[in-house]
This record gives structure tokens, sequence and C-alpha cells, in this order.
């Protein structure tokens, strides 16, 4: 496994920033595939889950294209995963966003910011790891990565939580479980420091597979 | 806690950055993806790249423009000028784009926000305003040019204190600014990206009054825009006028500042600032 590239695909669903999370990992000189067939995606050492939009387009988009069982699969099998914001709240059982239910994988739901806070979430914000991770190597005790967002998932099992976020209140803006990790955040937008995080995912990747 | 952020904003025009940029260390000052690299290196939040070219022949270039930055650089990026349609949104966010900024074609067809907005998320549309202090006896004179197109609700009254303008300020429209940035935000805007017109190319300050009613107003960040000619006026910006960002062009490309020394300025002002 070492000399050869580690094989990422992203789930296509039509996820308007898919593109940037190809071009970061490619960058970082990944194989990348983007497909939205599930026996491609079963190839691949790690599957990424990026996302953009809403929670019912997502949801019904994944179902038209009979994603959801091989992603849930693919996670329960404990290969290496990566989520990317919707594709963190997706993992959750519902959300306030929509009718839909999401992957249900983990127990909680996903909530709207509220508040006097501005929404969306959007900008550079610090992401407090709670707990040790591959994915933090090398990066700033504090790290600031961008956001932009208008809901936050919020997870029952609080040892899930890998890192957590100040805005109006703390919330999960990272979660992790065996090898999957999922993250709030757009490391793909977040400059040097998130090609960093992307660099350690695949070193996670690479360690595990 | 979340920061407030410095955009710098390059003007494209077939394919090349312009508005004399002049870095001593870039080889190629009009390069885009040169200046987008170093702007990122310099700690600028997100860039916003605004198509200037007259011809719609060249819009292609914007397409390479944004293409290829965005695979060298990994920050946010806004593109704006000459987005017309939901499929040129569409363009643009494949090419790389994070975000667009609707300007002339949101007054002409409001409904574009909503479209855009249904299909590619809140978050990446940008609604750029134009927006100009209401010269009391100018206004009188010329009542009538405003476009029959425009939702009554929206027009300018007696109270009204800044229209919207378009085609680059070029053009009155009618409308009472500060009712059209509500309106705006309704049918989906995600951010606003708010131009004096009269403080524009100024370096005289941001028109903070302008932005602080609208921050009022609006629950979505406020980019404030035209005026920054020192490293206070965009202090003001953000802590009298509550603007959530702020975009200059000339201080930062004439390197009158550089964008590290703005951000520790406003730092040493107890702004939030990604450092």
């Amino acid at each position: 496994m070492s000399r050869k590239n580690i094989k990422l695909g992203i789930i296509d669903y039509a996820a308007s920033n898919l593109r940037s999370v190809e071009k970061a990992f490619t960058h970082l000189g990944a194989d990348v595939i983007v497909s939205s067939k599930s026996e491609e995606l079963d190839k691949v050492d790690a599957l990424i889950f990026p996302g953009q939009g809403s929670n019912d387009s997502a949801m019904q988009a994944l179902d038209k294209a009979s994603l959801v069982q091989p992603i849930v699969d693919f996670v329960k099998n404990d290969r290496p995963f990566l989520g990317i914001c919707m594709g963190l709240q997706l993992l959750m059982q519902s959300s306030e966003e929509g009718i839909e239910p999401c992957f249900g994988l983990f127990d909680g739901s996903v909530k709207k910011f509220s508040g006097k806070m501005k929404v969306p979430h959007m900008g550079w914000n610090q992401v407090l790891p709670t707990r040790k991770h591959q994915v933090f190597n090398n990066l700033p005790i504090e790290p600031y990565f961008y956001f932009v967002h208008s809901y936050y998932a919020d997870p029952l099992d609080k040892n899930l939580v890998l890192a957590t976020t100040d805005y109006g209140n703390k919330f999960a803006s990272a979660i992790s479980y065996g090898n999957l990790v999922a993250v709030q955040f757009h490391p793909e937008k977040s400059g040097s420091i998130g090609l960093e995080f992307y660099r350690n995912f695949l070193q996670f990747v690479k360690v595990n597979v | 806690m979340l920061t407030k952020r410095i955009i710098p904003c390059l003007d494209v025009d077939q394919g090349k950055v312009v508005k004399g940029v002049n870095f001593v260390n870039l080889k190629d000052a009009g390069d885009p993806v040169e200046l987008a690299f170093f702007y990122n290196q310099e700690g600028a939040d997100e860039l916003v790249f605004l198509d200037i070219t007259a011809s719609s022949d060249e819009r292609n270039t914007m397409i390479n423009v944004v293409e290829s930055v965005s695979q060298q650089v990994f920050i946010p990026l806004t593109v704006g000028g000459g987005i017309r349609s939901v499929s040129d949104v569409r363009v643009m966010l494949e090419s790389g784009a994070d975000k667009v900024s609707l300007n002339t074609a949101a007054v002409s067809d409001p409904n574009l926000i909503k479209k855009s907005a249904d299909h590619f998320g809140n978050q990446c549309i940008v609604v750029a305003v134009d927006a100009r202090r209401i010269d009391r006896e100018k206004h009188v004179n010329s009542q009538n040019d405003s476009s029959s197109l425009i939702n009554p609700d929206l027009a300018i009254e007696k109270s009204t204190e800044w229209e919207v303008f378009i085609y680059g300020g070029r053009k009155r429209t009618g409308i009472d600014a500060l009712k059209w940035i509500q309106f705006v935000t309704e049918l989906g805007a995600g951010e606003l990206l708010v131009t004096s017109m009269d403080s524009d190319g100024m370096q005289s300050g941001y028109d903070i009054q302008l932005l602080s009613e609208i921050s009022k107003l609006v629950s979505v960040p406020v980019i404030a825009s035209g005026g920054a000619g020192t490293l206070d006026h965009l202090c003001e910006a953000i802590v009298d006028g509550k603007a959530d960002a702020v975009l200059a062009a000339s201080i930062f490309h004439f390197g009158t500042y550089s964008i590290r020394q703005a951000k520790q300025h406003m730092n040493s002002r107890g702004i939030p600032i990604r450092l």
C-alpha cells in the first residue's frame, strides 16, 4: 500500500462544492474519482462525502442515485470515510431543515442556529479539538477553518465529538468514530491549514487500509 | 469566535487583472493566479474577482480564470460581473467559484436570486448593491427615469436616503436601497456586498451610516465596499458599520498597506481576526 497513491471516491450527487474538494485532493496527489455509481465507489480506499445545499434535496438526490444503502454499508464496515459540511449533518437521524430522514448512522439531529447570531455562519472560525486525532497533526492548537452553514449536527453521544466551535454556543464542528471523520468546516477552502488537514486524512487512510 | 474578513477585490478584463496592481515581487502583475496566490499567502480571507470585460464574446475567458485560480488557491472565491442566468451561475460554480455575485441582473430579474438560491443554496448567492445617497434637488428633476419594471413596493419615496444603481453605477433604478436589501434577503441572498457609490474611489472611508442601517435590517453577512483609504477605515466599517467583512481594492493593489498590516491593525483594535 505504501507506494501506491490513495484512491478516493467523491460521492457525486449534484452537491455544489464537490469540484473544489476534488481539486484540493488532486492537488495533494491523490487519485480521485467523482462518481454516483455505487459499484465504482466500492472500489476506493476512502469515500469522501461532500455537500452543500438543503437536507431534502440532498437526501432525494442520494435516494434517486440508489446511494443511501451503499454509503451506510461503507460506514458500517468501518471503511475510511470523510464527511464534509452537509456530509456530516446527513449522518444524523433527522434535520430541522427538512422532512426527509437522514442516514441515521448516529443518534442525534441537525439543528438551526438560533438567537442573535447571523445565519449563515459564514467565515473563518476556530476549531478546538477535544481529543487527539491524526487529522489534526501539525496544525496550530486551535486552527482556523472556513465555515458556511446554517445548521449544525448535534450528536447525542458526546464521545463522538472530535472538535467544537463557538458560534453563539459551542457546537460539534468535527466528529469521529473508528475510521470515520466528519467535519462541518470546509478544509478545501481553508488555505494551507485545510490542505494540511486533508494531507493528514490521506495519511490516516494509508495507515488504515 | 467567528472572525471578521478582509477581501481584496480584483477587476479582471479579458483574463487579466487590471487597475494598476503594482507589486515589485510579481512576475506578471496581471496574472490572476499569481495574484490570488500572493493574496492567499498574505492572509486574505476570501477573494472577489469582478469580470469587467465589456464584450460577451470574452466571457469564457473568465471561466478559464476561475478554473485555474481554484486549482491552486484554496480559499473562498466569489465571482461577479455579467452573470445573467441560472446557467451562468451554474457554470461559474462548476468552474470553481464558491459564490457568485449578482447585481444588475438581480434588479432586472429578482427571481434570478430565488431560482439560484433554490438550486445552489443561499450560501453561494451574494447580491451586490451599488447605493448612492439621494441628491434631493436632482431627484425631483429626474424622477421619471425609474424603470416601469420596478416593484412599486421598492420605489424610492420622500424618506429614502439611498438609491440602487446598476450597470456599474451608471444607471438609476428608482429603487430604495434599504427596501431592496430586505427584499433580496427574503428571496434568498446569503450575503450582501454593499458598495457606496459616493465613497467608492475616494479613499475617504466607507459610508458608515449606510452600512449600519443595512446591518440593522438583515441577518445575513454584510461586506462593506467602497471608500477604504486607511486602516482605520477598515475598523470603522466593522465597529461602527457592523459589517462582517471589508472589501478593498486600491489600498492593497497599490501596496499602500499589506493585508497582514491591515489584519494586525484590526487585531490591535480588538476586532476578531484570523492572523
